[in-house]
Protein backbone atom coordinates (compact mmCIF):
# COMPACT_ATOMS: atom_id res chain seq x y z
CA UNK A 1 0.00 0.00 0.00
CA UNK A 2 1.11 3.51 -0.62
CA UNK A 3 -0.17 6.60 1.13
CA UNK A 4 -0.48 9.76 -0.95
CA UNK A 5 2.28 11.64 0.88
CA UNK A 6 3.98 14.75 -0.42
CA UNK A 7 7.74 14.68 0.06
CA UNK A 8 9.45 18.03 0.46
CA UNK A 9 13.17 18.35 1.02
CA UNK A 10 14.20 20.20 4.17
CA UNK A 11 17.45 21.36 5.65
CA UNK A 12 16.98 19.63 8.97
CA UNK A 13 15.44 16.19 9.40
CA UNK A 14 13.26 16.77 12.45
CA UNK A 15 11.68 20.02 11.23
CA UNK A 16 11.27 18.46 7.82
CA UNK A 17 9.40 15.43 9.16
CA UNK A 18 7.09 17.63 11.23
CA UNK A 19 6.44 20.06 8.36
CA UNK A 20 5.72 17.18 5.95
CA UNK A 21 3.45 15.36 8.41
CA UNK A 22 1.55 18.60 9.09
CA UNK A 23 1.16 19.25 5.37
CA UNK A 24 -0.18 15.72 4.91
CA UNK A 25 -2.80 16.43 7.56
CA UNK A 26 -3.91 19.60 5.81
CA UNK A 27 -1.97 22.24 7.73
CA UNK A 28 0.71 23.92 5.66
CA UNK A 29 3.56 24.90 7.94
CA UNK A 30 7.05 25.78 6.73
CA UNK A 31 10.23 24.24 8.06
CA UNK A 32 11.52 27.50 9.62
CA UNK A 33 8.14 27.93 11.34
CA UNK A 34 8.44 24.52 12.99
CA UNK A 35 12.01 25.28 13.99
CA UNK A 36 11.16 28.70 15.46
CA UNK A 37 8.03 27.68 17.33
CA UNK A 38 9.79 24.60 18.67
CA UNK A 39 12.64 26.85 19.89
CA UNK A 40 15.19 24.83 17.98
CA UNK A 41 17.97 27.42 18.04
CA UNK A 42 20.56 27.01 20.76
CA UNK A 43 24.21 26.78 21.49
CA UNK A 44 25.56 24.29 23.97
CA UNK A 45 28.87 22.82 24.80
CA UNK A 46 28.56 19.42 26.43
CA UNK A 47 31.55 18.68 28.62
CA UNK A 48 32.43 15.06 29.52
CA UNK A 49 30.73 13.74 26.40
CA UNK A 50 32.88 12.95 23.40
CA UNK A 51 31.68 12.00 19.97
CA UNK A 52 34.18 10.81 17.44
CA UNK A 53 36.96 11.47 20.00
CA UNK A 54 36.26 15.20 20.13
CA UNK A 55 34.16 17.41 22.42
CA UNK A 56 30.56 18.03 21.46
CA UNK A 57 28.97 21.37 20.71
CA UNK A 58 25.40 21.59 19.54
CA UNK A 59 23.74 24.41 17.67
CA UNK A 60 20.22 23.20 18.31
CA UNK A 61 17.90 21.80 20.94
CA UNK A 62 17.88 18.14 21.94
CA UNK A 63 16.51 15.67 19.37
CA UNK A 64 12.76 15.20 19.63
CA UNK A 65 12.13 18.26 21.75
CA UNK A 66 11.44 20.58 18.81
CA UNK A 67 8.39 18.55 17.80
CA UNK A 68 7.17 18.21 21.39
CA UNK A 69 7.34 21.97 21.95
CA UNK A 70 5.82 22.72 18.57
CA UNK A 71 2.93 20.37 19.28
CA UNK A 72 2.03 21.78 22.69
CA UNK A 73 2.36 25.36 21.47
CA UNK A 74 0.09 25.05 18.44
CA UNK A 75 -2.28 22.65 20.17
CA UNK A 76 -1.84 19.34 18.38
CA UNK A 77 -1.49 16.00 20.13
CA UNK A 78 1.22 13.52 19.27
CA UNK A 79 1.59 9.88 20.07
CA UNK A 80 5.05 8.49 20.65
CA UNK A 81 5.98 4.86 21.11
CA UNK A 82 9.22 3.02 21.80
CA UNK A 83 9.67 -0.73 21.74
CA UNK A 84 11.66 -3.40 23.50
CA UNK A 85 11.66 -5.83 20.63
CA UNK A 86 11.85 -5.45 16.90
CA UNK A 87 8.88 -7.70 16.25
CA UNK A 88 6.23 -5.56 17.96
CA UNK A 89 7.90 -2.45 16.56
CA UNK A 90 7.41 -3.74 13.03
CA UNK A 91 3.86 -4.91 13.71
CA UNK A 92 2.88 -1.49 15.06
CA UNK A 93 4.40 0.26 12.07
CA UNK A 94 2.54 -2.00 9.61
CA UNK A 95 -0.69 -1.44 11.54
CA UNK A 96 -0.35 2.31 11.13
CA UNK A 97 0.41 2.04 7.45
CA UNK A 98 -2.68 -0.11 6.99
CA UNK A 99 -4.74 2.64 8.61
CA UNK A 100 -3.29 5.02 6.00
CA UNK A 101 -1.32 6.85 8.66
CA UNK A 102 2.22 7.94 7.70
CA UNK A 103 4.47 7.90 10.76
CA UNK A 104 7.64 9.65 11.78
CA UNK A 105 10.54 7.43 12.77
CA UNK A 106 13.71 8.06 14.72
CA UNK A 107 16.62 6.09 13.26
CA UNK A 108 20.38 5.68 13.36
CA UNK A 109 22.37 6.95 10.40
CA UNK A 110 25.18 4.39 10.37
CA UNK A 111 23.30 1.68 8.51
CA UNK A 112 21.35 3.85 6.08
CA UNK A 113 22.35 2.46 2.68
CA UNK A 114 21.37 5.55 0.68
CA UNK A 115 23.66 7.87 2.65
CA UNK A 116 27.12 8.56 1.24
CA UNK A 117 29.67 6.41 3.06
CA UNK A 118 31.51 9.42 4.45
CA UNK A 119 28.39 10.58 6.26
CA UNK A 120 27.61 7.30 7.95
CA UNK A 121 28.49 7.89 11.58
CA UNK A 122 26.92 6.48 14.72
CA UNK A 123 24.42 9.28 15.00
CA UNK A 124 21.04 8.10 16.27
CA UNK A 125 18.81 11.13 16.10
CA UNK A 126 17.92 11.13 12.43
CA UNK A 127 14.26 11.35 11.44
CA UNK A 128 12.25 10.12 8.48
CA UNK A 129 8.69 9.31 7.46
CA UNK A 130 7.47 5.89 6.35
CA UNK A 131 4.54 6.38 4.00
CA UNK A 132 3.90 2.95 2.56
CA UNK A 133 4.96 -0.62 2.01
CA UNK A 134 5.21 -2.67 -1.15
CA UNK A 135 5.70 -6.36 -0.37
CA UNK A 136 8.66 -6.21 1.99
CA UNK A 137 9.96 -2.82 0.88
CA UNK A 138 9.15 0.22 2.99
CA UNK A 139 8.64 3.54 1.19
CA UNK A 140 10.66 6.23 2.92
CA UNK A 141 10.51 9.99 2.79
CA UNK A 142 13.78 11.23 4.26
CA UNK A 143 13.57 15.03 4.49
CA UNK A 144 17.26 15.64 3.81
CA UNK A 145 17.04 13.75 0.51
CA UNK A 146 15.84 15.38 -2.70
CA UNK A 147 13.50 12.51 -3.55
CA UNK A 148 11.81 9.62 -1.76
CA UNK A 149 13.69 6.36 -1.18
CA UNK A 150 13.00 2.88 0.11
CA UNK A 151 14.39 0.37 2.58
CA UNK A 152 13.92 -3.37 2.96
CA UNK A 153 12.36 -4.76 6.14
CA UNK A 154 15.75 -5.87 7.37
CA UNK A 155 17.44 -2.56 6.64
CA UNK A 156 14.71 -0.64 8.39
CA UNK A 157 14.86 -2.86 11.44
CA UNK A 158 18.60 -2.29 11.66
CA UNK A 159 18.36 1.49 11.63
CA UNK A 160 15.39 1.53 14.00
CA UNK A 161 17.30 -0.51 16.52
CA UNK A 162 20.68 1.16 16.23
CA UNK A 163 22.57 1.30 19.53
CA UNK A 164 24.65 3.89 21.32
CA UNK A 165 23.81 7.38 22.60
CA UNK A 166 20.15 8.37 21.93
CA UNK A 167 19.34 4.80 20.81
CA UNK A 168 16.03 5.09 18.92
CA UNK A 169 14.51 1.83 20.25
CA UNK A 170 12.14 1.70 17.30
CA UNK A 171 10.71 5.11 18.22
CA UNK A 172 7.65 6.05 16.12
CA UNK A 173 5.54 9.18 16.40
CA UNK A 174 2.61 10.80 14.66
CA UNK A 175 0.05 13.53 15.31
CA UNK A 176 -3.32 12.25 16.52
CA UNK A 177 -5.51 15.28 17.17
CA UNK A 178 -5.62 18.72 15.62
CA UNK A 179 -7.30 21.97 16.59
CA UNK A 180 -9.70 23.51 14.09
CA UNK A 181 -7.22 26.24 13.31
CA UNK A 182 -3.57 26.44 14.27
CA UNK A 183 -2.88 29.18 16.82
CA UNK A 184 0.37 30.31 15.27
CA UNK A 185 0.54 33.85 16.72
CA UNK A 186 0.68 32.86 20.37
CA UNK A 187 2.92 29.91 19.59
CA UNK A 188 5.43 32.14 17.80
CA UNK A 189 5.70 34.48 20.78
CA UNK A 190 6.19 31.57 23.16
CA UNK A 191 8.80 30.03 20.89
CA UNK A 192 10.78 33.27 20.57
CA UNK A 193 10.67 33.95 24.31
CA UNK A 194 11.95 30.48 25.03
CA UNK A 195 14.85 30.86 22.60
CA UNK A 196 15.82 34.23 24.11
CA UNK A 197 15.77 32.68 27.57
CA UNK A 198 17.95 29.77 26.44
CA UNK A 199 20.49 31.90 24.62
CA UNK A 200 20.84 34.36 27.50
CA UNK A 201 20.76 31.67 30.21
CA UNK A 202 23.10 32.24 33.15
CA UNK A 203 24.67 28.84 32.59
CA UNK A 204 28.35 28.72 31.60
CA UNK A 205 27.94 26.12 28.85
CA UNK A 206 24.68 27.30 27.26
CA UNK A 207 23.86 30.07 24.80
CA UNK A 208 26.02 33.16 24.58
CA UNK A 209 28.06 32.07 27.58
CA UNK A 210 28.61 28.70 25.93
CA UNK A 211 30.07 30.40 22.84
CA UNK A 212 32.45 32.38 25.06
CA UNK A 213 33.44 29.19 26.83
CA UNK A 214 34.27 27.51 23.51
CA UNK A 215 36.27 30.59 22.46
CA UNK A 216 38.37 30.25 25.63
CA UNK A 217 38.89 26.55 24.96
CA UNK A 218 39.97 27.21 21.35
CA UNK A 219 42.68 29.52 22.70
CA UNK A 220 43.82 26.85 25.14
CA UNK A 221 43.74 23.73 22.94
CA UNK A 222 46.97 24.15 20.92
CA UNK A 223 49.01 24.54 24.10
CA UNK A 224 47.14 22.03 26.24
CA UNK A 225 46.45 19.31 23.67
CA UNK A 226 48.92 19.88 20.86
CA UNK A 227 48.18 21.20 17.37
CA UNK A 228 46.98 17.90 15.93
CA UNK A 229 44.24 17.38 18.48
CA UNK A 230 43.36 21.09 18.52
CA UNK A 231 42.77 20.92 14.76
CA UNK A 232 40.65 17.79 15.11
CA UNK A 233 38.50 19.53 17.74
CA UNK A 234 38.18 22.67 15.64
CA UNK A 235 37.14 20.57 12.65
CA UNK A 236 34.43 18.93 14.73
CA UNK A 237 33.00 22.33 15.76
CA UNK A 238 32.76 23.36 12.11
CA UNK A 239 31.15 20.05 11.17
CA UNK A 240 28.50 20.41 13.88
CA UNK A 241 27.85 23.91 12.59
CA UNK A 242 27.67 23.22 8.88
CA UNK A 243 27.05 19.53 8.20
CA UNK A 244 23.84 18.42 6.51
CA UNK A 245 20.84 19.50 8.47
CA UNK A 246 21.78 22.97 9.64
CA UNK A 247 20.68 24.94 6.58
CA UNK A 248 23.98 26.81 6.89
CA UNK A 249 25.55 28.94 9.60
CA UNK A 250 24.65 26.65 12.49
CA UNK A 251 20.85 27.02 12.00
CA UNK A 252 21.12 30.84 12.10
CA UNK A 253 19.78 31.20 8.54
CA UNK A 254 16.77 29.01 9.24
CA UNK A 255 16.08 31.12 12.29
CA UNK A 256 16.36 34.31 10.26
CA UNK A 257 13.86 32.83 7.78
CA UNK A 258 11.56 32.09 10.71
CA UNK A 259 11.82 35.66 12.02
CA UNK A 260 10.97 37.02 8.60
CA UNK A 261 7.91 34.78 8.28
CA UNK A 262 6.86 35.54 11.85
CA UNK A 263 7.30 39.29 11.34
CA UNK A 264 4.98 39.22 8.35
CA UNK A 265 2.41 37.07 10.13
CA UNK A 266 2.34 39.22 13.25
CA UNK A 267 2.76 42.49 11.33
CA UNK A 268 5.81 43.26 13.44
CA UNK A 269 8.40 45.26 11.50
CA UNK A 270 10.98 44.93 14.24
CA UNK A 271 11.14 41.20 13.60
CA UNK A 272 11.83 41.85 9.92
CA UNK A 273 14.77 44.05 10.87
CA UNK A 274 16.00 41.47 13.36
CA UNK A 275 15.77 38.81 10.67
CA UNK A 276 18.29 40.81 8.61
CA UNK A 277 20.53 41.10 11.65
CA UNK A 278 20.36 37.35 12.26
CA UNK A 279 21.40 36.78 8.63
CA UNK A 280 24.50 38.88 9.27
CA UNK A 281 25.27 36.85 12.39
CA UNK A 282 24.89 33.70 10.28
CA UNK A 283 27.40 35.18 7.82
CA UNK A 284 29.80 35.69 10.72
CA UNK A 285 29.50 32.03 11.68
CA UNK A 286 30.34 31.16 8.06
CA UNK A 287 33.38 33.45 8.24
CA UNK A 288 34.46 31.66 11.39
CA UNK A 289 34.20 28.33 9.54
CA UNK A 290 36.32 29.66 6.68
CA UNK A 291 39.02 30.97 9.04
CA UNK A 292 39.00 27.74 11.06
CA UNK A 293 39.37 25.69 7.89
CA UNK A 294 42.52 27.66 7.03
CA UNK A 295 44.02 26.33 10.25
CA UNK A 296 43.07 22.68 9.91
CA UNK A 297 43.65 22.55 6.15
CA UNK A 298 47.33 21.81 6.52
CA UNK A 299 47.71 18.97 8.92
CA UNK A 300 51.31 19.87 9.71
CA UNK A 301 52.26 20.72 13.23
CA UNK A 302 53.65 24.20 12.71
CA UNK A 303 50.57 26.37 12.96
CA UNK A 304 51.16 29.67 14.68
CA UNK A 305 49.28 29.90 17.97
CA UNK A 306 48.01 33.38 17.15
CA UNK A 307 45.82 31.86 14.42
CA UNK A 308 43.84 30.10 17.10
CA UNK A 309 43.60 33.39 18.96
CA UNK A 310 42.24 34.93 15.80
CA UNK A 311 39.37 32.44 15.39
CA UNK A 312 38.67 32.63 19.13
CA UNK A 313 38.27 36.40 18.74
CA UNK A 314 35.79 35.80 15.93
CA UNK A 315 33.77 33.57 18.24
CA UNK A 316 33.83 36.16 21.02
CA UNK A 317 32.65 38.76 18.56
CA UNK A 318 29.75 36.49 17.54
CA UNK A 319 28.89 35.95 21.21
CA UNK A 320 28.73 39.72 21.79
CA UNK A 321 26.55 40.23 18.74
CA UNK A 322 24.19 37.41 19.73
CA UNK A 323 23.90 38.75 23.27
CA UNK A 324 22.78 42.14 21.98
CA UNK A 325 20.58 40.45 19.39
CA UNK A 326 18.61 38.25 21.78
CA UNK A 327 18.14 41.11 24.26
CA UNK A 328 16.61 43.15 21.44
CA UNK A 329 14.51 40.21 20.26
CA UNK A 330 13.12 39.75 23.75
CA UNK A 331 11.92 43.35 23.78
CA UNK A 332 10.57 43.19 20.22
CA UNK A 333 7.70 40.85 21.05
CA UNK B 1 24.05 34.61 2.81
CA UNK B 2 22.68 35.67 -0.60
CA UNK B 3 21.08 33.07 -2.83
CA UNK B 4 23.82 33.41 -5.45
CA UNK B 5 26.46 32.99 -2.73
CA UNK B 6 25.31 29.52 -1.73
CA UNK B 7 28.51 27.52 -2.25
CA UNK B 8 28.61 24.91 -5.01
CA UNK B 9 31.96 23.32 -4.20
CA UNK B 10 33.01 19.78 -4.96
CA UNK B 11 32.37 17.44 -2.03
CA UNK B 12 31.77 13.85 -1.00
CA UNK B 13 28.07 14.39 -1.65
CA UNK B 14 28.65 14.17 -5.38
CA UNK B 15 29.35 10.43 -5.40
CA UNK B 16 25.87 9.77 -4.01
CA UNK B 17 24.23 12.32 -6.30
CA UNK B 18 23.06 14.20 -3.28
CA UNK B 19 22.49 17.90 -2.68
CA UNK B 20 21.70 19.62 0.56
CA UNK B 21 19.27 22.40 1.21
CA UNK B 22 20.47 25.81 2.40
CA UNK B 23 18.52 28.87 3.44
CA UNK B 24 19.49 32.12 1.74
CA UNK B 25 18.17 35.57 0.88
CA UNK B 26 17.09 36.39 -2.68
CA UNK B 27 17.61 39.74 -4.44
CA UNK B 28 14.48 41.23 -2.78
CA UNK B 29 15.64 40.29 0.71
CA UNK B 30 13.13 37.43 0.97
CA UNK B 31 14.19 34.12 2.46
CA UNK B 32 14.21 31.18 0.11
CA UNK B 33 16.00 27.86 -0.23
CA UNK B 34 18.74 26.76 -2.56
CA UNK B 35 20.45 23.42 -3.13
CA UNK B 36 24.17 23.20 -2.51
CA UNK B 37 26.63 20.60 -3.75
CA UNK B 38 28.98 21.27 -0.85
CA UNK B 39 31.29 23.80 0.76
CA UNK B 40 35.03 23.33 0.97
CA UNK B 41 35.56 24.40 4.64
CA UNK B 42 33.36 21.53 5.77
CA UNK B 43 34.58 19.10 3.13
CA UNK B 44 38.08 19.61 4.51
CA UNK B 45 36.79 19.07 8.07
CA UNK B 46 35.00 15.88 7.05
CA UNK B 47 37.99 14.57 5.12
CA UNK B 48 40.26 15.24 8.08
CA UNK B 49 37.88 13.37 10.36
CA UNK B 50 37.83 10.41 7.97
CA UNK B 51 41.61 10.49 7.71
CA UNK B 52 41.84 10.43 11.51
CA UNK B 53 39.57 7.37 11.59
CA UNK B 54 41.68 5.65 8.93
CA UNK B 55 44.79 6.31 10.99
CA UNK B 56 43.15 4.74 14.03
CA UNK B 57 42.12 1.73 11.94
CA UNK B 58 45.67 1.31 10.61
CA UNK B 59 47.19 1.55 14.10
CA UNK B 60 44.82 -1.01 15.57
CA UNK B 61 45.39 -3.31 12.59
CA UNK B 62 49.09 -3.27 13.32
CA UNK B 63 48.44 -3.92 17.00
CA UNK B 64 46.36 -6.97 16.10
CA UNK B 65 49.08 -8.27 13.79
CA UNK B 66 51.65 -7.81 16.53
CA UNK B 67 49.31 -9.71 18.87
CA UNK B 68 49.15 -6.72 21.18
CA UNK B 69 45.39 -6.41 20.83
CA UNK B 70 42.52 -8.71 19.90
CA UNK B 71 40.76 -8.31 16.54
CA UNK B 72 37.81 -6.76 18.39
CA UNK B 73 39.73 -3.50 18.70
CA UNK B 74 40.36 -3.42 14.96
CA UNK B 75 36.74 -4.12 14.02
CA UNK B 76 35.53 -1.53 16.50
CA UNK B 77 37.67 1.16 14.85
CA UNK B 78 36.75 -0.08 11.38
CA UNK B 79 33.07 0.41 12.17
CA UNK B 80 33.72 3.94 13.51
CA UNK B 81 32.60 2.79 16.96
CA UNK B 82 33.98 3.60 20.37
CA UNK B 83 33.91 1.49 23.50
CA UNK B 84 30.47 2.55 24.68
CA UNK B 85 28.84 2.08 21.27
CA UNK B 86 30.32 -1.39 20.89
CA UNK B 87 29.30 -2.29 24.43
CA UNK B 88 25.71 -1.29 23.79
CA UNK B 89 25.56 -3.22 20.50
CA UNK B 90 26.68 -6.46 22.12
CA UNK B 91 24.99 -5.85 25.47
CA UNK B 92 28.14 -6.41 27.50
CA UNK B 93 29.52 -4.06 30.13
CA UNK B 94 32.19 -1.66 28.95
CA UNK B 95 34.87 -2.92 31.34
CA UNK B 96 34.33 -6.46 30.08
CA UNK B 97 34.54 -5.40 26.44
CA UNK B 98 37.75 -3.56 27.26
CA UNK B 99 39.10 -6.72 28.84
CA UNK B 100 38.25 -8.66 25.68
CA UNK B 101 40.66 -6.39 23.80
CA UNK B 102 43.48 -8.32 25.49
CA UNK B 103 44.45 -11.23 23.19
CA UNK B 104 44.93 -13.60 26.14
CA UNK B 105 41.38 -12.94 27.35
CA UNK B 106 39.92 -12.91 23.84
CA UNK B 107 41.27 -16.39 23.14
CA UNK B 108 39.32 -17.84 26.06
CA UNK B 109 35.93 -16.47 24.94
CA UNK B 110 33.25 -19.03 24.19
CA UNK B 111 31.24 -19.08 20.98
CA UNK B 112 28.19 -17.49 22.56
CA UNK B 113 30.07 -14.28 23.36
CA UNK B 114 32.00 -14.38 20.09
CA UNK B 115 28.72 -14.66 18.18
CA UNK B 116 27.52 -11.42 19.77
CA UNK B 117 30.59 -9.61 18.52
CA UNK B 118 30.40 -11.27 15.11
CA UNK B 119 26.77 -10.14 14.75
CA UNK B 120 27.65 -6.60 15.73
CA UNK B 121 30.32 -6.46 13.03
CA UNK B 122 28.27 -8.46 10.53
CA UNK B 123 30.94 -11.15 10.03
CA UNK B 124 31.41 -14.80 11.00
CA UNK B 125 33.23 -16.06 14.09
CA UNK B 126 36.02 -17.45 11.92
CA UNK B 127 36.60 -14.05 10.35
CA UNK B 128 36.50 -12.41 13.76
CA UNK B 129 39.21 -14.69 15.11
CA UNK B 130 41.70 -14.06 12.31
CA UNK B 131 44.71 -12.01 13.36
CA UNK B 132 46.41 -11.90 9.92
CA UNK B 133 44.38 -8.89 8.79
Amino acid sequence: MEIDFKHKQAAHCENGVVANLMTYNGFTVSEPMVFGIGSGLLFTYIPFLKVNHAPVVSYRAMPGIIFTRFATRVGIKIKREKFRNAHTAKARLDENLKRNNPVGLQVGVYNLPYFPDEYRFHFNAHNMVVYGKKEDIYLISDPVMETVTSLTEKELEKVRFAKGAFAPKGHIYYPTAFPEKLQLEKAIIKGIKHTCRDMLAPVPIVGVKGIRKIARLVRKWPKAKGVKIANHYLGQIVRMQEEIGTGGGGFRYIYAAFLQEAGKLLGNNQLLELSKEMTLIGDQWRDFAVEASRIYKNRSNNVAVDQYDHVATLLEDIANKEEVFFKKLKKAI
Amino acid sequence: MKKNEVPQDKSNLESANFKELCYAVDENGEYTTELSTGWSPKTIALNNAIEAINERVATSKQRVRDLKASPLEYYMELHKMDLSILASYVGIWKWRVKRHFRPAVFNTLNNKVLQKYADAFNITIEELKRTDL
